[in-house]
């Protein structure tokens, strides 16, 4: 999958979770802060993306996962 | 020899004592918003009964109770709306994973209490507790019994760490009880799952003379969403049903957004989800029962309808269960 495909993909499950506008996913969004999520909010929106994708994500990953960027590094980095 | 079961009775038990999430605040930094839009709690109730340990020295506002109370107070409400008593039982089943004492079983002073004629054991799973008691029920009605009392009963106020404002604001106390009886014709226990997985002990546990419950809330989110919905696939597959033929989702009462995220993946509406949540808070093996009374009582069951329950707890334990509703009879 090249890049921006996964980028589309990662920020499709994030629009369904988090119930925001697309245009506000982008790398430097803060999920608290910006996309008014929470901690619950985060964590599923990781498994949406364990499901999208395939991946696993430890719990000891999602330490400091503050913004939309680290999450999709995360993420990416699996694949 | 029948094997059916049928579901013939139920009621719940609340202490008065209401916990508000006001008075949650009183103990540490956090606010009603937080915990609603986290949890959907507003509200728990805190039992007041005699103490059998010491009280811990951070408590909630209001006292502490014992399980055998709330057991006894359901259980009799539930023999009494179909005219029963102790003596038409042959086995008390209490789930609850909050004992009174460490020995004997709490069921043996409720049994008394009761003038159960049978035996009577204690079930601990954890929060899977009565979904795993049901499908006992109705093992031990194949085995001969005639009538099974199952009660889900708890004072989780006692063991909890009101200094944790991490989980504090969780937990509640409760009881309800379901008699269930042998039946002509098929079991209304169409399908049935029960699991464990040890390697989790470390995401929810209570010791032995410590602070009281401590939980990985996140990983337990993500483990039990995971497990439940999987849980209740199998279930619905060997009960030969989809997920759109269930009449009432009926599953543990932990928080809202894990309700919600089981009953999304099972593709089961709201409106078709039990849920007392907000008013209990989390009362483990006691949610269940408690949910299903209240859907019972206000018209939500059908002769013939479809329960999904479903419940998962520490340990992990899991355990779902696809009930036909009703009197009995294929």
């Amino acid at each position: 999958m090249a890049p921006e495909e996964t980028f589309d993909a990662f920020k499709q499950c994030a629009v369904e979770v988090l119930q925001v506008d697309p245009s506000k996913i982008v790398p430097e969004a803060r999920f608290a802060e910006d996309l008014d999520a929470d901690s619950l909010d985060l964590v599923e929106l990781v498994m949406a993306l364990e499901e999208r994708f395939g991946v696993s994500v430890a719990e000891s990953e999602l330490e400091g996962v503050q913004t939309v960027g680290q999450a999709y590094e995360l993420v990416a980095s699996k694949l | 020899m029948p094997t059916g079961c049928a579901i013939t009775s139920w009621a719940a038990a609340l202490p008065e004592q209401v916990v508000t999430n006001e008075d949650i605040m009183t103990l540490f930094d956090t606010s009603d918003e937080w915990i609603v839009t986290r949890t959907g709690i507003r509200q728990r109730r805190a039992a007041d009964g005699p103490f059998v340990s010491p009280k811990p020295p951070s408590s909630p506002p209001g006292g502490m109770g014992t399980t055998a109370q709330l057991a006894t107070r359901a259980a009799s409400a539930a023999l009494e709306r179909v005219g029963l008593t102790g003596a038409d039982i042959d086995l008390l089943v209490l789930c609850t994973t909050s004992p009174d004492q460490l020995v004997p079983a709490t069921s043996s002073p409720v049994a008394h209490a009761l003038k159960i004629k049978g035996g009577a054991m204690d079930l601990n799973a954890a929060c899977a507790g009565f979904t795993y008691g049901l499908v006992t029920a109705a093992s031990f009605v194949v085995a001969g019994a005639e009538r099974v009392l199952v009660v889900g009963a708890e004072t989780l106020t006692r063991i909890t760490n009101w200094a944790d404002r991490t989980n504090a604001f969780l937990f509640g106390d409760g009881a309800g009880a379901v008699v269930v009886e042998a039946a002509p014709g098929e079991s209304s226990l169409l399908g049935w799952d029960l699991g464990v997985d040890g390697s989790l002990v470390e995401l929810c546990y209570a010791d032995h003379g410590g602070p009281g419950m401590v939980m990985r809330g996140k990983e337990v989110f993500r483990q039990a969403v995971r497990v439940t919905v999987e849980s209740a696939t199998k279930s619905l597959e060997r009960a030969k049903v989809a997920a759109s033929d269930i009449a009432l989702f009926v599953p543990h009462q932990a928080n809202v957004r894990i309700m919600d995220a089981i009953a999304e993946r099972l593709e089961i509406p709201k409106d078709r989800t039990a849920s007392v949540i907000g008013r209990t808070g989390n009362t483990s093996s006691a949610s269940v029962p408690l949910a299903l009374s209240e859907a019972a009582d206000s018209g939500r069951l059908s002769e013939g309808d479809l329960v999904l329950f479903a419940g998962f707890g520490a340990g992990m334990t899991w355990s779902s269960a696809v009930w036909r509703w009703g009197s009995g009879g294929g």
